[in-house]
């Protein structure tokens, strides 16, 4: 019987010939990422249990991003607290601010994901870095403290299930709408525990962008991760960041799934999940008339510079709606540089949209466009829970970069086709 | 362990529900305790006493993996969650920090808000004093029981470090 890429990385890492999903294993973990809000508790937990030194530092990559620039006292002192631990751990992969981004936009995009590797991270979007062949998944600060003591974290390996994606996305549609409408129809525990293996020729077409937005949103359906199989993109993708080796799994034709769920998109409309669950979706020509008071891009979801450089496309010459207002965080630092040299932050500015530095912001409530009581956001980040953005009285309506910039120049939720 | 039951039978309830992003600028457990629930229940905490179980539906804790969630509850009182089915980080979480996750199909349309519940954890069975039922759960499996018997993950490796 054959193994899927899942069974094979952790395989390796806990040095066995192979395991099969159910079973209980200590993985060595390649790289543990930190970010401000589930790192600072695990500084102290460890520190408590005498546990201080972190076993190999040269994994640790650090990446305040949450609350950054600091949105207030407290969160400043989380930053100046993990800013002190990490220069007395001697860690030097350290992201502060200048240089700073979302974790999951900047983990990837400045080499520290390769093939597979095993990655975890206090946070749950993790998931986006298996769209490199790696397993990631994301934990919290316990395991996290663990993992940074011993180098190791205990893992149930999971099932896989695989998704063929298959056809042709027509214009206007993207891998946003893709995972929204696997979201939609497997529901927001349809893949509690298990690997989301995505594969197929819509997959094979994508991006390594568009690919990371399919991977980052599998903890949106329950699952502990979210995985392609490398190809050559992949690899000119990594060997451009970084020189470090890497080996590649894949998963055998033969490897046992708990699930195989064939998908054609060839018909699939931009969608829109209503609140205030990700699971709740419609299809754009469905939605009706919902005016928006926010139209917010960004986040670890769709925050990278192919989602600005769509959603400039759309907003050039154009005005957003008297009414509404419109934020966009380039996700990094280096997104955020290349957006200004294409010129695509002026179409956003000239547009009536604000540019702000990069940071999670206003995707959880955090900072940096919080909503009131009674307003409506359409967003390109991830969830849309209660009170995910603000207020509990308010509405997150989740979409692709595309839709919330048409829908910006109309004020309510539009289908981006007619602007491409 | 006894204790009253706070059920809130919905699915999905989820981490931004348990304790809202805008507080996870602090991480202790008697300033998380205090918004435990808010958005959904502004009088969780004034209805919570020490030693009580929340009791909820399919997929509790989904969403985003800030444990600050079981703090917020564990410094609220409460004891244990008993849930249909629960979500994987929140059930690591649980476990990681020796507190009681117990996974019991069909409980959130059983248990109503006030009723008394006795757990036996080694037999597998949550008792509904109040009216007179039990309801049997899958134990907990060996190995997460030997971390929350320990007290959490990091006293087991501890521990076992020791040994």
């Amino acid at each position: 019987m054959g193994s899927t890429i899942t069974e094979k990385i952790l395989a390796v890492h806990c040095r066995r010939e192979e395991v099969v999903p159910g079973e209980l294993i200590n993985a060595e973990i390649d790289v543990i990422m930190c970010h401000d809000v589930t790192t600072t508790p695990a500084i102290d937990m460890l520190a408590a249990k005498g546990l201080s030194k972190v076993a190999y530092p040269e994994r640790v990559v650090v990446m305040p991003d949450h609350f950054v620039p600091n949105k207030d006292i407290k969160s400043a002192e989380m930053v100046a607290k993990i800013r002190r631990w990490a220069k007395e751990q001697k860690i030097e992969k350290f992201y502060d601010l200048g240089r700073h981004g979302v974790c999951h936009a900047l983990l990837p995009e400045q080499g520290h994901v390769r093939p597979g590797t095993t990655i975890i991270c206090g946070d749950s979007h993790t998931s986006t870095h298996g769209a490199l062949g790696a397993f990631s998944t994301g934990v919290g600060s316990t395991d996290l403290a663990a993992a940074l003591a011993t180098g190791e974290l205990w893992f149930k390996v999971p099932e896989s299930i695989l998704f063929c994606i298959n056809g042709k996305l027509q214009k206007g549609v993207y891998a946003k709408d893709v995972i929204l409408h696997i979201i939609g129809q497997i529901g927001v525990d349809g893949a509690l525990y298990k690997a989301m293996e995505f594969s197929g020729e819509v997959v094979d077409e994508m991006s390594v962008e568009a690919r990371m937005t399919l991977c980052n949103m599998a903890i949106e359906a329950g699952g502990k991760s979210g995985v392609i199989n490398p190809d050559q993109k992949t690899i000119d993708y990594v060997k451009a960041r970084t020189d470090e080796p890497f080996k590649i799994y894949h998963s055998d034709p033969d490897a046992k799934y708990s699930q195989i769920i064939d998908i054609d998109v060839s018909k699939l409309e931009p969608i829109v999940a209503f609140p205030h669950l990700p699971s709740n979706e419609k299809s754009v020509s469905e939605v009706g008339n919902i005016p928006v008071d926010q139209a917010y891009l960004g986040s670890c979801t769709n925050g990278r510079i192919e989602d600005l450089r769509v959603a400039a496309e759309i907003l050039k010459g154009k005005q957003v709606a008297s009414g509404t207002r419109m934020i966009v965080i380039p996700a990094t630092t280096d997104i955020w540089k290349q957006a200004n040299k294409e010129g695509l932050l002026d179409i956003f500015m000239a547009a009536g949209a604000t540019v702000s530095s990069p940071t999670c912001g206003a995707c959880l409530g955090g900072h940096m466009g919080i909503l009131a009581a009674g307003e409506r956001c359409v967003s390109s980040t991830n969830r849309n829970f209660v009170g995910r953005m603000g207020s509990p009285k308010s509405e997150v309506y989740l979409a692709s970069p595309a839709t919330v910039a048409a829908s910006a120049i109309e004020g309510k939720i539009t289908d981006p086709r007619k602007y491409l | 362990m006894k204790g009253k039951a706070h059920t809130y039978p919905r699915a999905h309830i989820n981490t931004d529900e348990i304790i809202p992003a805008r507080y996870l600028n602090m991480d202790q457990e008697k300033d998380l305790a205090k918004h435990a629930m808010e958005d959904i229940d502004p009088d969780f905490i004034s209805n919570t006493k020490v030693g009580d179980f929340i009791i909820s539906g399919e997929d509790f804790g989904c969403g985003s993996s800030r444990e600050h969630a079981v703090w917020a509850l564990r410094g609220a009182g409460i004891r244990a969650v008993i849930a249909d089915t629960f979500a994987r980080i929140f059930y690591r979480n649980c476990i990681n920090n020796g507190f009681i996750a117990i996974e019991c199909k069909g409980i959130s349309e059983k248990v109503q808000t006030g009723d008394d519940l006795e757990i036996d954890i080694d037999g597998g069975i949550v008792k509904n004093l109040t009216k007179r039922e039990a309801y049997i759960f899958q134990p907990i499996p060996k190995f997460a029981q030997e971390i929350i018997g320990a007290g959490g993950l990091l006293d087991y490796i501890v521990k076992k470090a020791k040994q």
